[in-house]
């Protein structure tokens, strides 16, 4: 499978009470498990991101529970309210109990 | 003699099973969904129940998706997002899919607002529910169809 690489877009600064938004994408190609091999006739096995989780601080922030029903790469955004600087972390768990995960740093102007 | 009164009983249970099941295909429309892949039991299995006030959560999709492989929707809920009062969770289904589960996004007090989005495989045209969770226990839903052109569902 193609190398899977999380990308997020967190604004550089920020002011404090400020609503912003967090965009985040992955690359994976969010197997079904419901497609048949063209060749064999059998069903290829599901291979998901399964679950999304953003913590900033170290406090979970927002998680999503994904099924097969989500695209292709997903993308996820959500909105944070800035009450300080600090550093978020992005983690994603797929099928297989892999993890795949990024960092950003959030200012604070 | 017997055989012809076995008859007449035969024949009028088979009577009350068809007003039965005619009775049960009149009252389907009422539901507002002619379908169900199993959408409603996902509901009921997350939230409890597999009704709710059609009020305060919004579900954005484009009305025409060309390609169902890729329908971007956003869902949104009215709610002050203190610790007190917040949104818990929006789960998204899709009545018409081969599964119904589409995802759930979780919130916390910390996001300010309960507004978020991502993109959904669709199969065909169909309606898509939205399922809003609250703090406090109240459940709240919203309801969009959208047309899909070419299905996203693979094979």
């Amino acid at each position: 499978m193609a190398k899977v690489k999380p990308r997020v877009k967190v604004p550089k600064k920020a002011s404090v009470g400020d609503v912003v938004t967090i965009k985040t994408l992955i690359s994976h190609k969010m197997e079904t498990g419901l497609r048949k091999d063209k060749e064999t006739g059998e069903l290829i096995p599901r291979d998901i991101i399964s679950a999304f989780e953003a913590k900033f601080n170290g406090a979970t922030v927002f998680s999503m529970n994904l099924h097969a029903g989500i695209s292709a790469n997903p993308f996820v955004s959500f909105p944070m309210k800035v009450t300080e600087a600090g550093e978020f972390e992005f983690i994603w768990n797929a099928d297989g109990e892999k993890t795949y995960s990024k960092k950003a740093k959030l200012k604070v102007a | 003699m017997t055989e012809k009164l076995q008859l007449v009983v035969s024949n009028r249970r088979h009577f009350i099973l068809g007003a039965t099941a005619a009775a049960t295909l009149l009252s389907l429309p009422k539901l507002g969904f002619a379908e169900d892949n199993g959408w409603k039991a996902a509901m009921e299995g997350l939230v409890g129940s597999s009704e709710a006030d059609a009020n305060r959560v919004s579900i954005e999709l484009p009305e025409i998706a060309e390609n169902g492989n890729t329908v971007p929707f956003s869902v949104a809920v009215e709610s002050p997002m203190t610790d007190e009062d917040h949104v818990k969770a929006v789960h998204v289904f899709a009545t018409g899919n081969p599964r119904p589960d589409i995802g759930s996004f979780m919130f916390t007090p910390a996001n300010g607002v309960a507004d978020a989005s991502s993109r959904m495989r669709l199969g065909r045209t169909q309606d898509i529910v939205a399922v809003a969770e609250m703090s406090n226990g109240q459940v709240f839903m919203a309801t969009q169809t959208v047309k899909v052109t070419i299905g996203g569902c693979g094979g």
